[in-house]
């Protein structure tokens, strides 16, 4: 399935697409398929896929760690495709991966982006790529009939975000927090206003990310937005766990709780 | 040719750009609007031109030495940024930015450092603003340049030690963008080489052409066969350059070779990089096949960093500059010659120039050479002294 009609099935239902996003490669290559197994059962409705890269300048300390550990498990890019070809082989639900601008110069956006496809990936996500410096990733992703995903933030002017959607992006990635990828305490301020200017010029889907902590916060997210993403939580977990069938496990229950949370309340302000 | 500013895309050529995440990009647009403005103000130009005189201490020398050049046989001249207050280049453009955060009215300073030079430099314009100031500095650089942090938090500065990666330049220089991330609305971020998203490096080229500006009126219309610099990330180096670029002399870069090109620990982006994006530009580094940051390796911490200012990538590829490398143990040889010689002590950064000369001292036998001294040697000493001690 496609994110548009991943989005499309789930505004019929009057609810949040819930996007869990793990570490491909931790704690290894084939425990990590496993692992997004879990939020599989646990309801998940897509997935985000993170292919470490050693300076994630727009992430937090947590995802810092894992990319780290997955990098030294052995997780180059090509392991961590396998692993969203085999997550896509085995869950069928649309997966988007996540990585920074460099690795994929460095092997060549074409290749990079044929690659995915090969693997069944459906969106690519790259952190520090603003509108700006995205067309030749856009291009190089339609091509390979992958689309990319471009973001706005609380700080995005209402030009710029007239920018991101006519440079045609699959989703908008609403950055919830000001600040990098973490756990942060109380639903985000800013997620509301900026879902309401989102709305204002496009019908794309919009998912907020970052900062996304606990049910309620992405219950708070998902009453304005089309999707949530939930990292640091999920990820933190499977740093923690002693071994990979409790951090599975961790995450069935935690997966669980914000797949539940997705129900858009009666009332809340609804995508047009 | 140069470009006096880089293209509406913030490009040297194909080099630059603005690699950043989509919440640093607002404060980006408002930077360079608020450096647009400020260099087109008078009273702006004025009031820093004022500090540079009275407070940093500028002009500096341009020196020509007597018994190095005897010793070499070569013409050296030296442009004593070393003499600066706070010891090296630096502070040139921690006061140009300080000023323009001040105009842009944020009253925190945020700055990485790696030698602990552009740290301290940052700490000092903070507190002549009366601004607030965290320096980021990697546990490995705290170590090697611990009169540095004493420096820093004297000055009324907090030093928060970054643990991630290798410990060094790098690291420090992605702790800081994270906390700009998060602060960008009451926060400025002095960057401290010619490196990052644009508009940085352009703003930091301009506030350190005054070196290679001052060199060419004190030469008086004499011109040199080469001009020589150390590169890390490059500030002294393009600062010195801009200006002399198609005038006439080689203009020639430093880079670290540390334990050798050969043996893969060095910080030679130019000499032996790619071409990939390191924190928000895209530029020469060092990076392995899969396109992971590998580490630098450098005796001196201002020069461990791998990757270079966008501008210097477009100006190896124009031709318009060259770029060598020196290692750690070359490096040391050139402190002790320009100690022993002249009675300065170098920092490391620049002593890779020094010790450049001393190695290719055949090839530029009778020549004039204007070297960039672009810090003094205070902070290295103890580390020095430690290195000879193992030895």
């Amino acid at each position: 399935m496609s994110f548009p009609a991943l989005f499309e099935r789930t505004r019929a239902a009057g609810r949040a697409a819930f996007l869990p996003y793990l570490m491909a490669g931790l704690p290894g290559p084939d425990a990590s398929v496993e692992l997004f197994g879990a939020l599989d059962e646990a309801g998940a409705d897509g997935f985000e896929i993170g292919l470490p890269y050693a300076d994630p300048l727009m992430d937090g300390p947590v995802i810092q760690a894992a990319g780290a550990a997955a990098i030294g498990a052995g997780t180059t890019i090509d392991v961590g495709l396998r692993v969203a070809g085999e997550v896509v082989a085995r869950f069928g639900k649309p997966c988007a991966v996540m990585t920074y601008a460099n690795p994929i110069l460095r092997l060549g956006i074409d290749r990079f982006c044929g690659r995915a496809a090969d693997a069944g990936v459906s969106a690519l996500i790259v952190a520090d790529l603003p509108v700006d410096e995205a067309a030749p990733f856009v291009a190089g992703a339609a091509r390979r009939g992958i689309g990319m995903v471009l973001f706005a933030a609380p700080t995005t002017s209402d030009a710029r975000l007239q920018a991101v959607v006519e440079a045609g992006p699959v989703f908008i990635y609403g950055v919830a927090e000001m600040g990098v990828t973490g756990e942060r305490a109380a639903a985000s301020e800013w997620a509301a206003g900026m879902a309401a200017r989102v709305r204002a010029v496009t019908g794309l889907p919009l998912a907020f990310g970052v900062g996304i902590a606990t049910p309620q916060a992405a219950a708070e997210a998902a009453a304005v937005a089309d999707g949530v993403i939930v990292g640091t939580a999920l990820v933190r977990r499977v740093l923690e766990a002693p071994n990979p069938a409790a951090a599975a496990r961790s995450l069935r229950e935690a997966g669980a709780a914000f797949a539940a949370s997705m129900m858009r309340r009666p009332g809340a302000s609804q995508p047009v | 040719m140069t470009m006096d500013r880089p293209d509406q895309r913030g490009r040297f050529g194909e080099y630059g750009g603005r690699f950043a995440p989509e919440t640093l990009m607002p404060a980006l647009a408002e930077l360079e609007g608020a450096f647009e403005e400020a260099r087109r103000d008078p009273s702006f130009r004025a009031r820093l031109d004022g500090l540079l005189a009275d407070y940093a201490g500028r002009p500096t020398p341009l020196y020509e030495t007597e018994r190095l050049s005897e010793e070499l046989g070569i013409r050296v001249l030296l442009k004593r940024e070393d003499l600066l207050h706070t010891g090296a280049h630096k502070i040139n453009n921690t006061i140009g930015q300080g000023l323009l955060a001040q105009r842009m009215g944020k009253p925190r300073l945020i700055a990485e450092t790696g030698a602990g030079q552009h740290g301290v430099a940052t700490a000092t314009a903070a507190a002549l603003f009366g601004m607030e100031c965290a320096v980021y500095m990697g546990t490995v650089d705290i170590e090697r340049q611990a009169l540095n942090v004493d420096r820093m938090e004297m000055l009324g500065a907090t030093v928060i030690p970054v643990t991630s990666g290798a410990g060094t330049l790098k690291d420090a220089v992605s702790a800081a963008m994270r906390d700009w991330v998060a602060t960008v609305a009451g926060t400025h971020y002095i960057i401290g080489s010619v490196v990052g998203p644009h508009p940085f490096p352009w703003i930091v080229r301009e506030f350190q052409r005054v070196i290679g500006e001052e060199t060419i009126a004190q030469l008086a219309g004499r011109v040199p066969d080469v001009v020589a610099a150390c590169v890390g990330g490059g500030s002294n180096a393009m600062g010195m350059f801009y200006p002399f670029a198609g005038t006439g002399p080689d203009l020639v870069g430093v880079e670290a070779g540390g334990r050798g090109i050969a043996s893969g620990e060095h910080g030679a982006s130019l000499v032996a990089g790619t071409p990939g994006v390191l924190h928000g530009a895209f530029t020469y580094l060092l990076q392995d096949e899969e396109g992971q940051i590998r580490e630098a390796h450098s005796v001196s911490a201002g020069l461990d960093y791998p990757g270079v200012g966008p501008e210097h990538s477009y100006f190896h590829d124009a031709g318009i500059a060259r770029y060598v490398s020196v290692t750690d143990d070359e490096a040391l040889g050139g402190l002790d010659l320009l100690a022993r010689t002249e009675g300065i002590i170098p920092a490391l950064e620049p002593a890779h120039v020094i010790a450049w000369l001393a190695r290719e001292r055949a090839e530029l036998a009778g020549k004039t050479v204007v070297v960039c001294l672009s810090g003094r040697g205070d902070k290295d000493v103890e580390h020095v002294a430690r290195i000879r001690g193992r030895k």
